[in-house]
């Protein structure tokens, strides 16, 4: 509907990067907050890897290999903690600075466009899910769960994972009314994280659900790293990527057209 | 069309509907560089709609605007570069203290963060908030928080600054700050465009101005010019102890052909004439005796109730 908008091709670095600035000095004070998400992945590692892990012992997969259960969860629970970084950070967080604090307000009253604000809010979102994903990886690193080299890929693959809920979450702020709103997603999040290939191979679903799992974001994003952490490469790597990348942008594309629609009125 | 470097704003049968609602209906205007120009009108006239439009946030439905000879369908990020915008609600940045605020939004505008720094500074003194500096916004009260507003708006040396109703709620020692502000920057030569629905605001501080009314432009010209135009020179403002609305309505007919004109508020009856002693003779002769005799000058309030037969500020006091 906006023609003030502009498209993508004209949002430049330079403006969103100013917004990135923003975030950057709004948050520096409150990093506890950013410390804590990234613990709250490792808690997951040690109850569902080790607790459960040391129960399952080693599984088989469906192309026969054999692992430690706790290297077959250990990067779902990495993509899913790619997922979250950026989800709390940029639905929760634009909706508040959207809805409640109206930061956009004053900010798209600058040359800041919708886009460079989508493209800044999705570079801070991506520098959060980056810590989580650095600290986890570490950690995974220190107990042995990385057995090859191409488990170093893991991190730019956790990186198409937090661009592509980074997308999703954008369109969500610009979406929700309220937070009753956000009740909805963590249902959705939670149902990702418990059927999308978390704790155990899509196969082992009946096959009606299959197609529903396939749907899942996070089943992309856990394919991928899961593939990349224990070694497995295949083409199917390039739909998850390809997926996940979509998703990012009809996401943004989305964010910044509601965007203008509520502040350009 | 050839543009003329020294208007800064031109708009020719300019509108704006949401949906049905016609909240502005068709406004002609041109600002020139160097004026302070004023939008008066009561709340809801069209007032704020016409900023937005001018501040390229709002999409205009009909007619055509330029600023700075631009277009703001198509311009819009290069004309807010060179705008200084000080909204109603002022939209600071809750998040930030007062010094961020303006270094952070320096930012949007490209300026690099060692000459924005300076620049905040600077600009905080100008607003007389330096000690204040490392607050958060919550903290600063309204007529701080406006001030932080201006001082916002300041930070890219802004061909224009744009100002919606910059007292509204303010208690009178905060709009006197404001004002003088906002005087300072008039003799810096800035071009100020303000909209208020304080009539005294609009006399001090506008060169010209154009009141608005439901979405209309029904006049135009400076403070003097306008009272001039539809005003006397005087006003007898008569009470009648508690009678009101009705009786003061008949009580306004026995004042037929006292002054220029009669006009019967819910309070109190206004005469305007061009010399009040006459007046208070004529009701003398007439054995018309108020409760209160108050003379004074005509001002742009006057203008306003003679316009449209309301007052400017009805709900407030």
């Amino acid at each position: 509907m906006s023609v003030i908008a502009y498209g993508a091709a004209r949002a430049s670095l330079k403006s969103s990067g100013a917004l990135l600035n923003r975030n950057w000095v709004a948050m520096r004070r409150a990093w506890i907050l950013i410390i804590s998400g990234a613990v709250e992945s490792l808690l997951f590692l040690f109850a569902f890897g080790f607790g459960v892990g040391a129960l399952v012992g080693d599984i088989t997969l469906p192309d026969g290999t054999t692992i430690s259960y706790t290297a077959y969860v250990a990067p779902a629970i990495l993509a899913n903690a790619a997922m979250m970084g950026v989800l709390a950070e940029t639905s929760i967080n634009v909706f508040a600075k959207f809805k409640w604090m109206k930061v956009y307000d004053g900010i798209l009253a600058t040359p800041l466009r919708p886009w460079d604000v989508a493209l800044g809010e999705v570079w801070w979102a991506l520098i959060r899910g980056g810590t989580y994903i650095a600290a986890f990886v570490v950690v995974m690193g220190a107990f042995g769960l990385l057995d090859s080299w191409w488990s170093l890929l893991a991190v730019p693959a956790c990186v198409f994972i937090a661009l592509a809920f980074a997308g999703i979450g954008l369109t969500l702020a610009t979406l929700f009314r309220d937070w009753p709103d956000f009740d909805w997603m963590n249902a959705v999040v939670f149902a990702m994280f418990l059927f999308g290939g978390t704790f155990t191979p899509v196969e082992a679903y009946p096959a009606f659900a299959q197609p529903i799992v396939y749907i899942m974001p996070l089943y992309h994003g856990i394919e991928l790293v899961r593939g990349l952490s224990l070694g497995q490469l295949g083409p199917m790597m390039f739909v998850h990527i390809a997926y996940l990348m979509a998703l990012c942008l009809a996401g943004m594309w989305i964010a910044q057209k509601r965007l203008a629609k509520a502040l350009y009125k | 069309m050839p543009h003329d470097d020294e208007i800064l704003v031109r708009a020719a049968d300019l509108r704006k509907s949401y949906g049905e609602h016609e909240a502005v209906r068709g406004v002609d205007f041109e600002i020139r560089r160097g004026e302070a120009f004023g939008f008066l009108g009561a709340n809801g006239a069209g007032k704020s709609t016409t900023m937005r439009m001018i501040g390229c946030v709002s999409q205009p439905t009909g007619g055509e605007l330029e600023v700075f000879g631009r277009d703001p369908h198509t311009q819009g990020a290069e004309i807010r570069a060179r705008l200084g915008v000080v909204p109603q609600d002022n939209t600071l940045d809750g998040m930030l203290t007062v010094f961020e605020n303006l270094v952070v939004y320096a930012g949007y505008f490209g300026i690099k963060k060692k000459v924005a720094k300076v620049k905040a500074a600077e600009l905080l003194e100008f607003v007389q908030l330096s000690s204040r500096a490392k607050d958060q916004v919550s903290e600063l009260s309204g007529g701080m928080q406006r001030r932080l507003a201006i001082a916002r708006s300041l930070i890219n040396e802004p061909e224009l600054v744009i100002l919606d109703e910059p007292t509204t709620g303010l208690d009178p020692q905060a709009r006197h700050l404001v004002w003088e502000r906002l005087f300072q920057l008039k003799h810096r030569g800035v071009s100020i465009l303000l909209t208020t629905h304080y009539m005294d605001e609009a006399e001090q501080l506008c060169d010209r101005l154009v009141v608005m009314d439901e979405g209309r432009i029904i006049a135009s010209g400076s403070p003097r010019e306008l009272i001039d135009t539809h005003v006397t020179k005087e006003v007898v403002e008569l009470r009648f102890g508690p009678a009101h609305t009705t009786e003061l309505a008949e009580l306004a007919l026995t004042l037929n052909g006292i002054g220029a004109q009669i006009e019967a508020l819910p309070d109190k009856i206004l005469v305007y004439t061009d010399d009040a002693d006459d007046t208070n003779a004529a009701l003398e002769a007439r054995k018309i005796h108020p409760t209160s005799v108050l003379a004074r000058r005509a001002t742009l309030e006057d203008v306003f109730l003679r316009l449209t037969g309301r007052a400017l500020v009805e709900d407030e006091a």
